[in-house]
């Protein structure tokens, strides 16, 4: 049960190649950064884009079968989708709206409507039934675009970007909202974001999408501790080095070395956060101490700390306090040594 | 006033005053002649022959068994120049514009090398249906339509063309056919571009003359709407009714302006 696609499309400068399992009432993100092909995978999963090969099922039936030559159009699939920018037919009513997909299906006007006006209760916005899209706040507009996409029933929701086209003031009342309604939602549920706060409160697994392929998944916790590429470690905000462990001493970089916590063999990710960094003049002492010499590259406010961009054999974010920039005398071009005690450095197998 | 200097500083070059003052000239000074010679006494007994009264209620029939027939074929029109990417469509969109370009009077003997006794069509609707649109009220439509649909066409493609087509998508995932769509979606969101379309064309109709009288003729009360009709009166030297229907479709021609003018002058 649930959906079960393989997608490839070629688009040129794209090529998309996903593997894709989402289980019933299962809320995945689909999380990576613009261009990755996230949006042309929805299209597919929607039926508007026909992928180039590849097989679609979705509860057990096939959608979309290339190799058999089976395709399913959009209208008969039976999956919904909440687009960016919510996309309400401008020219009728909050309540139309909601009850479109119903009259659509052939249901008589007054039953279509007596049903989408439940919905509108459902989502708190029984007295806007009346209004024109236009007159909708963001936050408000979601909803009705979720509970029309959801008035039919779809075996499969479809999320672009749901929280994109509102500001950041409403952003975290609307994120509350969505979950909540999507938790009493029993199909399978995708949403699209570039936004990793995003994929962490809503998504119960996270499929990270890069260039066309799935690079990492896991649930949301998996991936901010253990990301697998440097655009996920930059993300959950995770430095993060690949070498070749052997015991307690890894390998890395430009014939770095970095002492472990645990013993490790092979091919190892390696992640440890900014803040665990230290930065000093000189080469500090003490056994359990990685220290590495860098050059400052950059220099930029974070929060009430300052980030520390510096490159060196090992390639190193530093988030400092602005005392220590001060005292240190801290700018592009000054080098400085960089350590981290080996307990904060988490070793995971590549 | 500060001290900067402006780019222009207020002054017209000659070479361009003169030439502007003599083009609005010849485009205002036809109307102020025309309400200069008006017969304002008795402007309300010809308003009210029969003779106009006639034209005018044949006029605003025919102009709008056009505007109608326009929009029913127009619309569709629109929609496959602006939505699909059927082969050729550059080449339909320059057909059905031309008309905006063509002499109506070369319509009107289009028309009838189609529809006349002996035309291509025209021949085999008389002896297979029974029907002769030559030189009858529904030959005026007809004429008009050729006139005017250019108008309607461009201006819902031209509205088509600037909305969303995920509209569209939203619609085929809730279940809705492509003519579902079309109906209930895409139709209301274009509507004020419809009726923009339908008001240039209504108003083209209107004052639709080469082509009706080709094709038409001019009979009283058949196919002499009010164009034709002031034609006929000026030629008769009945020069103050000639003057009377002028103003009548002056002021229709600027009622259409003014309700068309916050969709094109300012917004």
């Amino acid at each position: 049960m649930g959906l079960a696609a393989r997608v490839e499309v070629d688009r040129g400068e794209l090529r998309l190649q996903v593997d894709l399992e989402v289980g019933a009432g299962e809320v995945v993100a689909l999380l990576g950064p613009n261009g990755a092909g996230k949006s042309t995978l929805l299209d597919v999963l929607a039926g508007l884009l026909p992928p180039d090969a590849g097989r679609i099922a979705l509860d057990g039936t096939v959608l979309d079968d290339v190799a058999h030559g089976r395709r399913t159009a959009a209208r008969h699939r039976g999956v919904g989708l909440v687009a960016q920018d919510y996309l309400l037919f401008p020219g009728l009513t909050v309540l139309e709206n909601v009850a479109f997909g119903l009259r659509a299906r052939g249901e008589t006007r007054r039953c279509a409507r007596e049903h989408a006006r439940q919905w509108l209760h459902r989502m708190d916005l029984g007295e806007h039934e009346r209004r024109r899209p236009g007159e909708l706040s963001g936050g408000q507009a979601q909803r009705v675009a979720l509970a029309r996409a959801l008035i039919v029933e779809p075996r499969l929701l479809l999320l672009d970007e749901p929280l994109a086209a509102l500001d950041a003031g409403t952003r975290p009342i609307v994120r509350a909202q969505l979950r909540r309604h999507l938790a009493g939602y029993e199909g399978c549920t995708v949403i699209v974001t570039h936004d990793p706060l995003e994929a962490m409160v809503l998504g119960e697994r996270i499929v990270v999408v890069e260039r066309g392929q799935v690079v990492q998944q896991g649930a949301p916790d998996e991936v901010a501790r253990r990301p697998r590429t440097d655009y996920v470690a930059r993300l959950v905000g995770l430095n993060l080095l690949r070498g070749t462990a052997r015991g307690r001493v890894a390998e890395v970089g430009d014939r770095a070395e970095v002492t472990l916590a645990h013993d490790a063999h092979g091919p190892v990710h390696i992640a440890f956060p900014p803040v665990a960094v230290v930065l000093s003049p000189e080469r500090p002492q003490g056994s359990a101490r990685n220290a590495w010499p860098v050059t400052v590259r950059d220099l930029e406010a974070h929060g009430d700390l300052v980030r520390v961009t510096a490159d060196g054999p090992v390639p190193v974010l530093a988030d400092v306090t602005p005392l220590a920039v001060a005292d240190l005398g801290l700018a592009p071009g000054v080098r400085a040594w960089a350590s981290v005690k080996a307990g904060e450095i988490s070793a995971y197998p590549a | 006033m500060t001290g900067h200097r402006r780019r222009t500083d207020g002054r017209v070059p000659v070479a361009l005053l003169v030439p502007s003052v003599l083009g609005v000239a010849v485009l205002v000074l036809p109307m102020v002649g025309l309400l200069l010679r008006a017969p304002w006494r008795r402007l309300p007994d010809i308003l009210s022959s029969d003779a106009v009264l006639t034209a005018l209620r044949l006029s605003l029939t025919t102009a709008t068994a056009a505007t109608a027939l326009s929009l029913v074929c127009g619309v569709p029109v629109a929609w496959l120049l602006a939505r699909t990417r059927m082969p050729g469509r550059s080449l339909l969109r320059g057909v059905v514009t031309v008309p905006l370009v063509l002499p109506p009077v070369i319509g009107g003997i289009a028309l009838l090398m189609v529809f006349g006794r002996r035309g291509v069509l025209g021949g085999w609707l008389d002896e297979a249906l029974g029907v002769s649109l030559p030189f009858t009220t529904a030959g005026v439509v007809l004429a008009q339509a050729f006139v005017a649909m250019p108008f309607l066409i461009v201006s819902v493609e031209g509205a088509l063309r600037t909305t969303d087509r995920r509209y569209d998508d939203v619609a085929a995932t809730l279940g809705a056919s492509a003519w579902t769509t079309f109906r209930r979606v895409t139709l209301p969101s274009v509507a004020p571009g419809v009726l923009a379309g339908a008001v240039l064309c209504w108003a083209r109709a209107l004052g639709e003359f080469g082509a009706t009288v080709t094709f038409a003729g001019s009979f009283p009360g058949t196919t002499r709407t009010l164009p034709l009709q002031a034609y006929v009166a000026i030629g008769s030297g009945d020069t103050d009714t000639a003057i009377v229907l002028s103003l009548l479709m002056i002021a229709v021609s600027v009622a259409v302006l003014v309700a068309m003018r916050r969709r094109w002058v300012g917004a």
